[in-house]
């Protein structure tokens, strides 16, 4: 059983594309060895930037020999059709068989496949794999046609066998001759180095300062600046991808930290921590109290005579000229701010936020109207609103967010503070993009809930408006993203808000919309859909809050027995109303009279009702839905009573009319919670 | 080698490596351009069939990157080196580190690293993969194998190098202000700091770019050299007065620049949109295709080696 060995050795891969790619290879080069034939114990995948590796532990010798039998026309077929058979079969026809099926006599070719050693089929699947290699985006280099992700200069590929001794898979991709050799760290050990085995060549890799190992690479570099922080007793700020990143930069990771200019530590902390991880790849370093971030850890490649020291410096430096131009950014803005922001403002009417939706200026116009109107509902001082409103995309124009997108709404705090506008004002310009995600924060602070519903809302009826909406995989404008921070906005803060009238005039759709997102969301929540429609189909079903207070409240009874039972009790009710009404060509929803009640059960039922009646009628005026459930459930007992003792359709039709209203009465009384119709199952 | 003491040494210390290395050692091409990649040293001569190994150094204008003079390390004119290899041969990014080692960055102290940065130029319908180099976090190259340019497949592919000689020599030479950097040899009897002879300029360019190049000339001439490629290009293909076959590339490829230049100056000025921006690019791209299209009919273009 020998071992296999494989590493595609290239100029360097990016790091976002290294694990992917070896995750691709182990795949690739696995399922074409398994189809062929070839079985093996266990794969493991590695990248650094310079190799793709895979090791492949006990495979098979060579594939087994196979025999197939395959089954041809009968004895006495015409020629034609036995020719046919054997040219497809790829039999010599003196060599068919004949076999008894039992029913006729029938030509059988046997088809005998020898099995084929494992270096010849590992050479095709490779050669298959590089060839059609998935990289996200690939080139071609010098004279050549191949593809790789950058130029592959070396194919290394080896078997080794139990007793050590080891052989080169011989192969040969556009002129790329396969062999047992690969090279150490670029620039610290760039010596070529011959190996035997996996074993043998990780520990020559590691001695020639290789870390084949990228999770290896990454916790080298966490625990590396952790201790470097710790020792200056500062701590490093999480950041999970970007260390995945610097782990693919590296093949040998040496972790070192230095400090930030005293003339920059002003920056805000955000800007700081963009700078220094955009441009630079730097972990942002922070003091634990205060968390002003005063130092940064860089990742190098290399060990060098000084112990980083001239790399240290350099990165400072570079530091220093980047923060020079996001200080120069920061004051320019500032500037603008102290001057009110008029300049930003005014710019936003140049900036195009669709071509059918008009200029930032002409949505902020829009947002700060509406923002105004909402106020009242969640809280809001409108005036406060809709100033907020007025700001909160101002910063979109200033230099620094020119420069790092990534930055809107949290420098828009800094220059609005800057400006001379309240905390209130301030923080809604900042938060007005929030909730992003599905797990991100959502704002409630009144102003800043006003605006932020208002930048939604805006955004989903301008994109419904001019017919631009979400299709299939499809939502360019992220109006999913929107529609469920709408949501979420709405009930965190259980705000009380009947959608139908805002959206009403151009868009009647944007609310089954935001109604089936509303679906998507609760059932995470663990709200079944057949729960939601049966509280959709309720008056008020604009109002998400009262929608959801209401879905909750049902999901939660119809999980106790009381629930079950008074369903079913709902259903038979329903269904023999239901029949008996088409039967009559009338409806019986009227009338119901005690004195015509007969059994005790239904004498109880009648009772029951009138004692249940006003108290669920009641909690549903109030808007307590579980106590409009706790009410109904306290019917079960009753109408289970009153299936089991009264048969409905009596010969005396006064008798049946009777009982058939008073089904309909405790229908009614259902539907008045929820419409129980829609309950599956 | 002596290590570096002023700006003129490292641009004579790549001089003379990459005559070294066989590049043909061009001059700036005499047009105002926004990165040594316009040169048709390299846009023109990536295409087609024909081997090709240039170097040269390029003036750059970036009418928004001006600071009057006041930034450590902007400048509205600067310098490029450009190399373009063509096919890429396969030690390129030896080559490219030997030439590092030429300008005094010794490889055993400092941390050099090749980082994804995939190249692009929409206004010349160009792109290629590739890197920014590092040098301790500073990008000190940009490395490209060229995939595309004006709409075309290369075949073969060419390898180009782009350093930006300013930040590379403030490097090496240890300068903080690129301003304070020494052209010429400090010491000597006329010593001159690279402010001494382009602070000055900066500033007067800063102000023409953003606040006083009149933008209807501008977007007369922009219109006029857009029209005038196409003429040029429409022109048959023989040469009446010379009776033979005279495709004129590259006169049109001038037109392509200067309204390329022109768009950028329009840009600095303010005057144009977000959405005008990306038409204004359109039109340049069109151009620089038409070009592209038009050098392939051409000798150097491989057009006698097709026929």
């Amino acid at each position: 059983m020998p071992d296999l060995l494989i590493e595609l050795f290239s100029e360097e891969i990016p790091a976002r594309m290294q694990a992917r790619a070896a995750a691709d290879l182990r795949r690739l080069v696995t399922d074409g060895l398994v189809e062929a034939g070839l079985t093996y114990a266990h794969a493991g995948g590695f990248a650094t930037p310079r190799r793709l590796t895979l090791a492949l532990d006990g495979l098979a010798e060579r594939s087994p020999d196979t025999r197939e039998e395959r089954k041809g026309p009968k004895i006495g077929a015409p020629d034609k059709a036995v020719e046919g058979f054997v040219r497809g079969a790829g039999v010599a026809r003196d060599d068919l068989e004949v076999r008894d099926t039992g029913k006729a006599q029938v030509y059988v070719a046997i088809l005998e496949r020898p099995g084929r050693p494992a270096a010849e089929i590992v050479a095709e699947v490779l050669n298959r794999t590089i060839r059609t290699f998935p990289w996200p985006r690939s080139m071609r280099w010098g004279g050549g046609t191949l593809r790789w992700v950058r130029p592959l200069h070396r194919i290394l590929c080896i078997l080794t066998e139990a007793d050590g001794t080891h052989s080169v898979v011989p192969l040969d991709v556009d002129g790329i001759r396969s062999g047992d050799v690969t090279e150490g760290h670029r620039f610290m050990a760039p010596d070529r180095l011959r190996v035997t085995s996996f074993e043998d060549y990780a520990a020559k890799l590691k001695r020639a300062f290789v870390m084949l190992d990228a999770e290896e690479r990454a916790e080298t570099i966490r625990a590396d600046a952790a201790s470097l922080g710790f020792a200056a007793g500062l701590e490093v700020v999480e950041d999970p991808g970007l260390l995945d990143e610097v782990a693919g930069l590296v093949e040998w990771p040496v972790t070192l930290m230095g400090r930030i200019d005293d003339g920059f530590l002003d920056l805000p902390a955000e800007v700081l921590q963009t700078s220094m991880r955009a441009h630079q790849k730097f972990f942002s370093v922070r003091e634990p109290g205060t968390g002003r971030i005063v130092r940064f850890v860089t990742v190098a490649n290399r060990e060098t005579a000084d112990d980083g020291a001239t790399i240290l410096a350099g990165n400072q430096r570079v530091l220093s000229a980047r923060l020079a131009d996001a200080a120069f950014f920061w004051n320019n803005d500032l500037a603008v701010a102290e001057a009110g922001m008029a300049k930003w403002i005014e710019a936003l009417e140049a900036v195009t936020f669709h071509a059918k939706l008009g200029s930032e200026a002409d949505r902020v116009d829009r947002i700060a109207a509406l923002a105004r109107d909402l106020a009242p509902s969640v809280g809001a001082d409108p005036d406060a609103a809709e100033r907020a409103a007025r700001l909160a995309k101002a910063d979109l124009t200033s230099e620094m967010v020119y420069e790092f997108p990534e930055l809107q709404g949290v420098m828009g705090r800094y220059y609005a503070m800057r400006a001379g506008f309240s905390n209130e004002i301030a923080n809604a310009v900042a938060e007005h993009y929030a909730p992003l995600g599905p797990s991100d924060t959502v704002p409630t602070a009144p102003v800043s809930v006003a605006v932020s519903l208002a930048e939604k809302i805006d955004k989903l009826t301008g994109f419904w408006a001019i017919g631009e909406t979400p299709t299939g995989s499809k939502d360019p404008y992220a109006l999913r993203r929107a529609g469920l921070g709408v949501i979420r906005l709405i009930l965190t803060n259980e705000l009380r808000l009947p959608l139908g009238r805002i959206f009403a005039e151009d868009s009647p759709d944007l609310l089954s919309f935001l109604q089936e997102r509303l679906k998507v969301h609760l059932r995470d929540e663990g709200v079944r859909h057949d729960v939601i429609d049966a509280c959709l189909a309720m008056p008020g079903n604009d109002d998400l809050t009262l929608l959801v207070t209401r879905a909750r409240a049902l999901s939660d009874f119809l999980k106790t027995d009381d629930g079950g039972n008074l369903l079913s009790g709902f259903r038979r009710a329903n269904s023999i109303l239901t029949q008996a009404e088409a039967k009559d060509g009338v409806e019986y929803s009227f009338g119901a009279d005690a004195k015509h009640a007969r059994d005790p059960a239904e004498k109880a039922l009648f009772a029951a009702l009138d004692q249940q009646q006003p108290t669920i009628e009641a909690a549903v005026e109030a808007e307590d839905f579980a106590a409009a459930m706790a009410g109904l459930a306290r019917l079960r007992m009753p109408i289970d009573a009153f299936f089991e003792a009264v048969q409905i359709n009596d010969d005396n039709q006064i008798l049946r009319r009777n009982r058939l209203n008073l089904l309909s009465r405790i229908r009614r009384l259902c539907l008045d919670v929820a419409d129980l119709t829609r309950i599956e199952g | 080698m002596p290590k570096p003491t002023c700006f003129q040494d490292v641009l004579m210390a790549l001089q003379s490596y990459w005559s070294a290395a066989g590049c043909a050692v061009l001059q700036p091409y005499d047009m105002e351009v926004g990165a040594g990649t316009f040169h048709p040293a390299t846009t023109l001569r990536a295409l087609g069939p024909r081997p090709w190994a240039a170097a040269y150094v390029q003036p750059s204008r970036r009418p928004t990157d001006g600071r009057y003079g006041d930034s450590p390390n902007r400048l509205q004119h600067y310098y490029q080196y450009q190399v373009l290899i063509k096919p890429s041969p396969p030690d390129l990014q030896a080559l490219y580190l030997g030439s590092l080692r030429a300008i005094g960055i010794d490889d055993d102290l400092h941390d050099i690293r090749f980082v994804e940065d995939d190249w692009e130029s929409p206004t010349l319908g160009a792109w290629g993969l590739g890197w920014e180099v590092w040098c301790d976090g500073m990008e000190v190259s940009q490395f490209t194998y060229f995939q595309q340019v004006g709409g075309h497949d290369c075949h073969p592919v060419s390898g180009e190098l782009t350093y930006g000689l300013e930040r590379l020599a403030m490097y090496v030479l240890g300068c903080d202000h690129v301003m304070d950097m020494p052209f010429n040899a400090p010491g000597t009897p006329r010593s001159l700091t690279y402010g001494d002879i382009f602070r000055e300029a900066e500033a007067q360019y800063a102000r023409y770019n953003f606040d006083s190049a009149n933008t209807a000339v501008l977007l007369r001439q922009f219109e006029e050299a857009e029209t005038e490629c196409a003429a040029l290009l429409d022109r048959p293909a023989t040469d009446p007065r010379a009776g033979r076959r005279i495709v004129m590339a590259q006169p049109a490829y001038d037109q392509c620049i200067k309204a390329s230049h022109i768009f950028n100056l329009l840009d600095a000025r303010g005057v144009i949109s977000v959405t005008e921006r990306q038409a204004y690019i359109g039109r340049v791209r069109a151009l620089a295709r038409a070009c592209a299209d038009a050098f392939l009919l051409t000798r150097a273009g491989g057009f006698a080696e097709a026929s």
